[in-house]
């Protein structure tokens, strides 16, 4: 692939406003948004040909989802790696249009994860039986003690505390405030105070799996959206400005002997998106990563390679990463999954809150932002996960 | 006595391990071509490829790389712990486990990173099989 390429971009997108929606199935989240999001873009229903899916929704996957649609696409990718799964699907996308497989490729994700009440971070072992569960059942290990397993090393290697933690939680809140539709999102899945919140609040919120905190879990929410990618020929004629895909990278990083479980799949990932794109981290405008815990966007904003490892805590300080403060990146713009929108899968939300900033169009808008990095990550971060990279260009 | 959910079987890579945790026995794996350490169980080495390891049996010794505690479980299992200390145990001979550390006044004081910790078996009303934990040495 050729470096700094235009060879496909982003052309439309769309967000499912509601957070808590139990009059809707997640198959009609997912059309509704394709349809929302053909339309952002101008493109019709019929001009689909590629179809991108992480088998979510009930009914769906490779097989269901093309006749719920009523398409007929040249390519299906059902590549699944949780919530990095459109991440790495945009990969994909990009590169089944460079090889002229598909020109129209649409990414959708539906989710009903709060109206089912489906206990994601503290759900405990299943019933199943492989060769992990089998190890691990016993020991009462759950998703968010494995991302505080992280923080706890972290802590314990590099000196990073609990409040350079929750200042990323105070970031994403600040953004928040500004986007009514995380607000609303607050409101309806009844968080304790609506507002906006200090690092004291963070710590003072009640312990989830120790170090971490309430307020540095992410929100658990319905929710879904679309995204549609098209070639250079077909984004000539778009209604909106495209934005273009010059980078990506994929990993997958896993618990081993001996292994550091402070690094994450990030670091394979990052370098090879940041050497394709032909930008350097420090070049970065708006930074959309996975913020399922803080200690998430902790870890990646070092393997990113946005500053040293071990060091992402006078990265964060002081507000730096807040929108209105020149100098520096700005982080999760939208309230992230901590503040906004955690349906299961964030990885799709990533790329259209970076989409938005680089039009112009979001609620904690950077005046003239140009470049933005989305890193999704799906699984478990201290056990097993999958990293995706995506840089992204203004036109 | 502790209700942990018990390992599911037929399961063939891990079922030797918990037949030798009936007889108190910490197993893990050598791979006979590379000398490479396999954990959790397997039928091939991670390092070579290789379809021959040997079995061997750990001292049960090593420290805690890190830890988490757990205050909020909805699995009904763990109802009875309170908030308990889930850990990767690094294990003296190179294999990286997790478990639980017991036996502390306070988990979420009482346990730190590169404390040295032993095995111990715990048994369950759950089942047959011993559960290995690991408690401050």
């Amino acid at each position: 692939m050729a470096s700094q390429s235009r060879t496909a971009a982003i052309v439309g997108m769309y967000e499912w406003p509601k957070r808590l929606d139990r009059d809707v199935s997640a198959m009609q989240i997912k059309a509704a948004s394709i349809a929302k999001a053909l339309e952002d873009a101008g493109l019709k229903w019929s001009d689909v040909d590629g179809l991108y899916d992480a088998n979510d929704g009930e009914g769906g996957g490779g097989l269901g989802l093309a006749p719920y649609l009523g398409l007929r696409p040249t390519v299906i990718d059902t590549t699944a790696v949780g919530g990095s799964a459109y991440e790495f699907q945009t990969a994909h996308a990009l590169a089944d249009i460079a090889s002229g497989k598909c020109n129209v490729a649409v990414l959708s994700y539906g989710s009903k994860a709060a109206s089912q009440r489906i206990p994601i971070g503290t759900g405990g072992a299943s019933a199943a039986s492989n060769w992990q569960s089998n190890m691990e059942n016993p020991y009462g290990h759950t998703l968010v003690s494995s991302y505080a397993m992280v923080a706890s090393r972290h802590m314990h290697q590099y000196g990073s505390t609990p409040e350079q933690l929750a200042e990323i939680a105070v970031t994403t809140r600040y953004h928040a405030m500004r986007n009514p539709q995380a607000v609303q999102a607050m409101n309806d899945l009844q968080f304790q105070g609506v507002s906006e919140v200090s690092i004291e609040d963070v710590l003072e919120s009640r312990m989830i799996a120790d170090p971490l905190h309430l307020l540095e879990c992410c929100m658990v929410s319905d929710g879904g959206g679309a995204l549609v990618i098209a070639s250079a020929d077909v984004a000539r004629n778009t209604r909106k400005k495209p934005v273009w895909i010059i980078g990506s990278g994929q990993a997958t990083k896993y618990r081993e002997n001996k292994g550091d479980i402070t690094t994450s799949a990030a670091a394979q990932s990052a370098p090879i998106a940041f050497g394709e794109a032909q930008v350097r981290p420090d070049e970065i405008d708006i930074a959309m990563i996975y913020d399922s815990f803080t200690i998430t966007v902790a870890v990646m904003l070092e393997d990113l390679g946005f500053c040293k490892k071990g060091e992402f805590g006078d990265f964060v300080a002081g507000g730096r990463l807040r929108f209105d403060r020149p100098g520096a990146l700005a982080l999760n713009t939208d309230g992230g999954g901590l503040s906004s929108n955690h349906p299961g899968m964030r990885g799709l939300f990533l790329l259209l809150e970076a989409t938005r900033q680089l039009r112009g169009e979001s609620t904690a808008q950077v005046p003239g932002a140009r470049l933005a990095v989305a890193h999704g990550n799906g699984g478990y971060l201290g056990h097993t996960h999958c990293g995706g990279t995506i840089i992204l260009a203004a036109d | 006595m502790p209700n942990r959910p018990m390992p599911v079987f037929p399961e063939p890579d891990t079922q030797a391990f918990w037949e030798a945790a009936k007889r108190h026995e910490l197993t893990y794996q050598q791979c006979n071509s590379c000398r490479g350490v396999v954990f959790t169980p397997r039928a091939h080495c991670t390092a070579c490829g290789s379809l021959d390891l040997a079995t061997k049996v750990s001292r049960g010794e090593g420290e805690v790389y890190t830890y988490s505690v757990v205050r909020q479980n909805r699995n009904p299992s763990f109802a009875d712990l309170g908030a308990y200390a889930v850990a990767y145990i690094d294990l003296d001979e190179g294999f990286r486990m997790l478990s639980n550390v017991v036996g502390v006044n306070d988990p979420t004081k009482d346990v730190h990173c590169g404390q040295r910790v032993r095995v111990e078996w715990e048994t369950q009303e759950s089942g047959d099989y011993p559960i290995p934990v690991f408690r401050p040495i």
